[in-house]
């Protein structure tokens, strides 16, 4: 039988009024690469910090590596933490230490390692990705592709057995991505690490994902392997893979109609212009 | 209209429960998770940033207000032939009065406005999220160092206010205004007393240094994580510390004379 890292049982997640997701439910299987892909302000950010354990679902129950994250005490998130790494869409360094610290911060907090085992691996993890010449540089100091490179290193530090990736592949020119995404196909079949990627990139989610699922709206339109999705005719899915700007899922976000915006003559909570006449 | 009001009314109100929850919640934790023994160099780089740091507007200040403080009270002791009273005078206001309150006013200027923009933009940054999923919780990595280190430092600072205060106003009295040194000296060794006078001090600069870490921490921690959101907070900081400091000094006085 397969085992999970991660399981959604009936997932409701609600931002203020706004319904994020509706009874999610789906599992990442471990060992595997998986893609979550879905149209911007869908809540696949919102996914990956209910996977996380940074906020909770109002009803439903989010299982990872067999753990009910609404159950364990703090204490144990921050253990189960431990073998978890996230690639964050900012990369979100640490902006007073250098780039060798940043990924010298997990193993010196979680492994009584010495220093010089510490500069080994924090090398062997900078130059996977390319940036060991940059070790004595401030975030700051690095572009935001670079910064993203130094985050994958931190978030790969521990050899975790699950690791998201939030957008991967946003502002990496082509030689960087084709490094990254191999890196981590590699990560994940060599170590086997469980991925999960949240990406908008189609194409290169699909090439190194074992398994896609497409969200819109809150709920699962897709799924399955991409050989699987490519056939799926579902117009939903169709119209994001194809990117397709008219269809069944919305482009604007909910708004009032157009013209009543324009000239402001229907009560509307935030009307953007208003006519002065 | 007025049940517009009301509703304002009780959203206001409830802003304001809800945020001193959150404070208690963030002290709670904070005071819980003291640092231990891995974390001790984190306080001393704490007591570095918020307190050496802050010596050089200290010791200027503390001589400035020393130096008024005897020029001020000369020309009104002379006047009576008082004037051998003065270094009573002025360590007396220094170490009960003003020590310890323009000591924590200064703090929550130059620390607590730090410690609330460091702390936010931290979160803004999303600096704090990315620990907390490395497995390293933000409140004993971040918040209980800078909480422990500056309720250490602001006592301290207010001690070093004093002291410089007195010697500036000795150096005006005596070598100045030609107070006779022996009386400036041996009036105030006599009149000031360790523990009716230092000690209500310190236990004032406790409390003021606990309140202002705290405001500062829970500022920069509850902060929007906006350009905006960061702005509000770090005024925030300065303001309602100020009037903490003010406040709370009003009720420590009326405790400590029994009035």
């Amino acid at each position: 039988m397969t085992r999970n890292s991660i399981v959604f049982d009936n997932v409701s997640y609600n931002f203020g009024k706004k319904e994020i997701f509706k009874n999610l439910s789906f599992e990442v299987p471990a060992g595997q690469t998986v893609g979550i892909m879905g149209p911007s302000g869908t809540g696949k950010t919102t996914l990956l910090r209910l996977m996380g354990g940074q906020i909770q679902p109002d009803t439903g129950t989010v299982f990872v590596e067999g753990k009910d994250l609404k159950k364990i005490k703090r204490t144990e998130l921050f253990e189960l933490r431990k073998c978890l790494g996230m690639l964050f869409q900012s990369g979100a360094l640490f902006s007073d230490l250098t780039v060798f610290e940043n990924v010298a911060f997990p193993l010196k907090e979680h492994t009584r390692l010495n220093g010089e085992m510490i500069r080994y691996l924090v090398l062997i993890k900078l130059n996977s990705v390319g940036l060991r010449g940059a070790a004595h540089l401030f975030p700051r100091e690095l572009s935001g592709g670079m910064q993203r490179r130094v985050a994958l290193a931190r978030a790969m530090a521990l050899d975790p057995k699950l690791i998201m990736y939030d957008e991967p592949f946003t502002g990496l020119d082509p030689i960087a991505l084709g490094v990254i995404s191999n890196l981590i196909k590699d990560v994940g079949s060599v170590y086997e690490c469980t991925n999960v990627i949240v990406s908008h990139d189609i194409e290169e989610t699909a090439r190194i994902s074992n398994l896609l699922y497409v969200l819109s709206e809150g709920e699962i339109i897709g799924q399955g392997s991409p050989q699987d999705l490519k056939k799926d005719d579902s117009p939903r899915l169709r119209q994001f893979l194809n990117g397709l700007p008219d269809g069944p899922v919305p482009f604007h976000y909910p708004a009032p109609e157009y013209m009543d915006s324009l000239i402001g003559v229907k009560n509307t909570k935030r009307t953007i212009i208003k006519r002065d006449d | 209209m007025f049940v517009h009001a009301l509703k304002q009314i009780g959203r206001f109100s409830f802003e304001i429960l809800s945020s001193m929850g959150r404070a208690l919640r963030l002290l709670s934790s904070a005071l819980i998770r003291r640092p231990d023994h891995r974390n001790i160099p984190l306080i001393i780089g704490q007591v570095y940033q918020l307190g050496v740091l802050s010596i050089l507007i200290i010791v200027c200040s503390g001589f400035a207000i020393g130096a008024v403080l005897a020029l001020q009270g000369y020309t009104q002791l002379v006047r009576v032939g008082s004037e051998s009273a003065l270094g009573l005078g002025v360590a007396l206001v220094l170490v009960m009065e003003i020590g310890p309150v323009v000591s924590a006013l200064l703090f929550a200027g130059r620390a607590g406005s730090a410690v609330t923009a460091e702390i936010g933009l931290m979160k803004a940054t999303e600096q704090l999220a990315s620990m907390e999923m490395i497995g390293v919780d933000p409140i004993a990595r971040i918040i209980a160092p800078r909480f422990w280190g500056g309720f250490i430092v602001l006592p301290l600072l207010a001690l070093m206010f004093s002291v410089v205060g007195v010697w500036a106003g000795s150096l005006v009295a005596v070598d100045w205004l030609g107070v006779y040194s022996g009386s400036f000296w041996s009036v105030m060794e006599q009149g000031v007393d360790f523990f009716d006078h230092v000690m209500k001090g310190i236990i004032k600069s406790i409390v003021f240094g606990f309140v202002v870490i705290w405001i500062s921490l829970y500022q920069g921690y509850d902060s929007l994580p906006t350009s905006e959101g960061l702005s509000t907070a770090t005024t925030n900081t300065v303001v309602f510390s100020s009037v903490w400091i003010l406040v709370l000094d009003f009720f420590l006085t009326l405790m400590m004379f029994e009035l």
